[in-house]
């Protein structure tokens, strides 16, 4: 086998710009075994690169040709694409598939990409929610129950069987270039929908700064649930104005006319279940992670809106 | 150019500017700090409430010497004046403190921040949700809260009730125990007779989902405010049981009523 030398790491989600990312830091040290289901991933060459579903029976294969030391995964199915039966069926079941085979295969280290909406968007939230806070999101939407699921899901396997080392990674909103995530397409819009009289604070990680967070979580081992985020702050209309999008707004009253509105439009970057998270903060303490792993992040918010801001002004976005 | 721009050009003085900035207080790029704080909101508030507070309520401020220039702490004071003017008018004299300048940070209801606008608008001047999480972080952040130990039941009282404390909740005890917080008691003298209260319309109030619902003035009358800074109170836990909890809480009371009581006997009438 090719590059025996190197301890073998499978990647899913691979076509992702984070996984991308991750992958550049990892290729010196590691031999990157790259899993999509949507396409077949080309990178650098002598790179293994596979096109599977997770819950398919071929997807076992991978881990019986190659000797799989590790999983970062990275891949969901989005939250605007396909509902959310399929997103169920990829994302929590694919992932208990992953986890079994991981299992099986003696994988001694995991890392899963969760993400910040687990918490939910409600006006009782405290800011800087610790790991500890309950996950809400699901009282929200149907839409965002495979995100808590996923979750509760790694947590079972994290203390059921500790050996997998998993290493869960809850960030706050992934933003930069190649970014393809709901609020990342909204800032990469020209218009903005805004609802009139909210302007939730938020919080934008660069998706190098995401990837480094999670090679760091992966090369030091320390299993648990983190939360990763930056210190830093900002609203989220004066985000989408730093970005460069014109804001449009939106009546917040009645409740659910917000949503109505979202439906007919059929907005992927405003979708009708996060409308909430337009409308309350959820603002969390990255300090457990940048503490446990010595993260810094450097790139700045300004870093992320000029990225969104000068694209636009280039007519590339 | 935006409304926030528009509004900080009118109405913020270079002074207010200046004093705002002499405030440290820790905050984002973008001014902003994670229970949504922004700097240019409240030189803007500022300056809307400087015209209240000095030539208005012409607001007396005692013992602001007493504000430790950093660190956490607890402002607990009386509350009184169905409307939370009270609440304002200790904030603005603690952001314009000679000694130290210091950035406070006032508790709301739940129901605050789905109110469109207003949630928000209290927000960025510095307001945050009333909930013992959010509060216990905040004192972990260095922050200075203000919180009004009576509730509804001292901001609501009517006109035979004036400058009688009453219950205090025990929450803020706990959190000046467990966060190791000092507390500066606050007597505030003049927000009674703001607007005075015959009596209430209960059965409305209760209709319309209000805590209370006064009969009183339309608007608040210009009585002569006093505000009287006591000196830091520190109590040390562990904490044995609620009952331990009442007895301290017992002292701040008193503290604050000996207070409130100096500040009747120094003044000569309700105007003056």
């Amino acid at each position: 086998m090719i590059h025996k030398h190197k301890p073998e790491v499978l990647v899913t989600g691979a076509g992702g710009s984070l996984a991308q990312y991750v992958i550049n830091e990892l290729k010196r040290d590691y031999h990157v075994v790259l899993v999509d289901f949507r396409r077949r991933v080309q990178m650098d060459e002598g790179m293994s690169s596979y096109r599977v579903e997770y819950n398919k029976r071929g997807f076992e294969d991978i881990f019986r040709k190659h000797k799989i030391e590790a999983v970062i995964h990275l891949g969901r199915m989005g939250l605007y694409e396909s509902t959310h039966r399929n997103r169920y069926n990829h994302n929590v079941l694919g992932t208990q598939r992953l986890l079994d085979l991981c299992h099986k295969y003696s994988v001694k280290k995991v890392v899963v990409l969760s993400t910040y909406y687990v918490y939910g968007a409600s006006p009782y939230n405290p800011a800087l929610l610790t790991e500890e806070a309950p996950l809400k999101a699901s009282e929200l939407t149907m839409d965002l129950v495979d995100s808590v699921e996923l979750e509760n899901l790694a947590n079972i396997y994290l203390w059921k069987y500790p050996e997998l080392n998993i290493t869960i990674l809850r960030p706050c909103n992934i933003s930069g270039p190649g970014v393809l995530n709901s609020l990342s397409l909204l800032l990469s819009s020209k218009m903005a929908p805004v609802l009139m009289g909210f302007s939730p604070m938020m919080q934008f990680i660069h998706v190098e700064d995401a990837a480094h967070a999670v090679v760091l979580a992966f090369k030091q081992n320390k299993p648990g649930i983190y939360n990763v985020a930056t210190d830093d702050w900002v609203s989220y209309q004066e985000a989408a104005t730093q970005c460069g999008c014109r804001r449009m707004p939106i009546p917040s009253i009645p409740e659910g006319l917000p949503r109505l509105i979202s439906k007919r439009m059929n907005w992927k970057g405003w979708p009708a279940y996060l409308v909430n998270y337009y409308k309350y903060p959820v603002i969390i303490d990255g300090s457990l992670f940048n503490k446990t792993f010595g993260f810094k992040p450097q790139r700045s918010l300004d870093d992320i809106f000029s990225y969104y801001r000068e694209k636009k002004e280039m007519g590339i976005l | 150019m935006s409304v926030r721009t528009f509004l900080k050009n009118l109405l913020v003085s270079s002074e207010t500017e200046a004093a705002v900035d002499k405030i440290p207080k820790p905050v984002g790029s973008f001014g902003y700090d994670p229970w949504g704080y922004n700097t240019e909101v409240v030189k803007i508030a500022m300056s809307v409430m400087r015209p209240i507070y000095e030539d208005y309520f012409r607001v007396e401020a005692i013992g602001l010497e007493n504000i430790p220039a950093q660190g956490r702490l607890l402002i607990i004071a009386n509350h009184s004046g169905q409307l939370p003017f009270d609440g304002s008018l200790v904030s603005y004299a603690m952001a314009t403190n000679p000694h130290n300048p210091r950035a406070i940070r006032v508790m709301v209801e739940r129901w605050f921040p789905t109110i469109p606008f207003l949630g928000n608008l209290f927000n960025e001047m510095g307001a945050v949700l009333g909930d013992p999480i959010n509060c216990a972080k905040m004192l972990r952040n260095e922050e200075a809260i203000i919180v009004f130990p009576e509730g509804v039941r001292g901001s609501g009282k009517t006109w035979d009730k004036r400058y009688k404390l009453q219950r205090f909740g025990l929450g803020f005890m706990h959190l000046a125990i467990t966060e190791n917080t000092p507390i500066i008691p606050v007597g505030i003298v003049g927000c009674e007779e703001t607007m005075p209260t015959p009596f209430h319309l209960k059965r409305l109030a209760r209709l319309l989902g209000m805590p209370y619902l006064p009969v009183t003035t339309p608007i608040p009358l210009p009585a002569k405010v006093r505000l009287y800074f006591g000196e830091p109170m520190t109590f040390e836990g562990p904490i044995t049981g609620e009952d331990d909890v009442a007895v301290k809480v017992e002292r701040v009371k008193e503290e604050i009523n000996k207070l409130i009581q100096r500040g009747l006997q120094e003044r000569s009438g309700w105007f003056e």
